[in-house]
């Protein structure tokens, strides 16, 4: 099979992508990111090997782009003596989006292991590839980071 | 699934994407990276796809099997970079309808041979020089093209035109004045003809 010409892959993916930029940033930076995304894919494109798994490669795009935003983040936040309680704002901040505010502060690979399973929607051989780990130990990681986050959810 | 697993898709919202996909043609337009623009076109004789890249119009298809054998083709023979991007076909879209509205005989739309080579391309190139309103033969066009004999061959390349209207393969006719094949059904071939003042409307 060659390549899908570029508009049938992005009418194809942009659902999952979309979904997925909106768990890890925000609802506020997805559009940005999502546009990150694909630009980056389409510059890449015509040299992709026709055999790729073409969920997987574009959500690892969408990952880095979404990493991006959190270190841009991370260099801006201005340091505060009192944390604000919980449930005080009326607005959720930038970035905040129910559950995966919360799925936040796992460690990385939980984290990015949930992402791609529920956020992207990928099977877990996918979620593999896109981390670059056998699948058992993507499975790993998502039992673990359900785990874990169901713990800070109940505690 | 878990509750928590449901909860976790259910959070992952969705958007409307078509703005958000139209905006991200124009900026792969702006950043040089959109080597195809496509966009569906309305006619009297049915939905066209058109296509385009920097140096022209590549194809005018009749899109009676819908858009993705067109975009499938281009991507194989050209690039993978196709996307939908309706802005850059205006000029095409304008043209084709005055066309229609017999206010055009002329096309002034840059062409881009690039799905057709050799022998097909000669054929097409000589069928596009037949002015309005005349026609030609198999056995004309092949002349034109530098191999009077190859008369089926010109055939075959007039049926692959991938720019039928504005390359006007309906202009060229069997010896003697029967109609012979188009490459969108005959009728539609009956209908350029009768616009163009060469068969009685």
């Amino acid at each position: 099979m060659p390549l899908p010409p570029f508009q049938v892959f992005l009418e194809e993916h942009r659902d999952r992508v979309f979904r997925f930029l909106v768990a890890s940033v925000g609802p506020h930076d997805a559009e940005d990111c999502f546009q990150d995304t694909f630009i980056s894919a389409l510059r890449a494109y015509p040299r992709l090997r026709p055999d790729s798994k073409l969920s997987a490669w574009v959500l690892t795009i969408a990952h880095r782009k979404a990493l991006d935003v959190h270190r841009a983040r991370a260099r801006h936040a201005i340091p505060v003596d009192e944390l604000p309680e919980r449930g005080v704002e009326d607005q959720p901040r930038d970035g905040e989006h129910g559950l995966w505010t919360s799925a936040r502060d796992l460690p990385a690979k939980q984290r990015e292991a949930l992402l791609y399973r529920f956020a992207g929607d990928l099977p877990y051989a996918d979620v593999a590839a896109a981390m670059g780990v056998s699948e058992d130990a993507a499975r790993q990681s998502v039992s673990q980071g359900l785990k874990k986050l169901r713990k800070e959810l109940v505690g | 699934m878990s509750e928590l697993e449901k909860a976790l898709r259910r959070d992952a919202v969705v958007a409307d994407l078509d703005a958000l996909t139209h905006r991200f043609a124009e900026r792969a337009a702006g950043e040089g990276l959109l080597d195809i623009a496509y966009a569906e076109l309305d006619s009297p004789l049915g939905r066209l796809v058109a296509a385009s890249t920097d140096r022209g119009l590549v194809t005018l298809s009749y899109a009676d099997s819908g858009v993705d054998p067109v975009l499938e083709r281009l991507a194989a023979m050209i690039s993978p970079r196709v996307l939908e991007a309706p802005a850059r076909l205006d000029d095409v879209q304008r043209e084709v309808d005055e066309y229609f509205e017999g206010r055009r005989h002329d096309f002034d739309l840059p062409i881009d041979w690039a799905l057709v080579h050799g022998f097909t391309a000669r054929i097409l190139q000589a069928t596009a020089r037949i002015p309005f309103g005349e026609v030609s033969s198999y056995r004309g066009v092949a002349r034109e093209a530098g191999n009077e004999r190859a008369v089926r061959a010109a055939g075959n390349a007039l049926g692959a035109n991938p720019i039928p209207i504005v390359v006007p393969c309906h202009r060229v006719l069997r010896t003697g004045g029967a109609l012979g094949g188009y490459t969108g059904g005959v009728e539609r071939k009956k209908h350029l003809l009768a616009l163009e003042g060469v068969l009685p409307r």
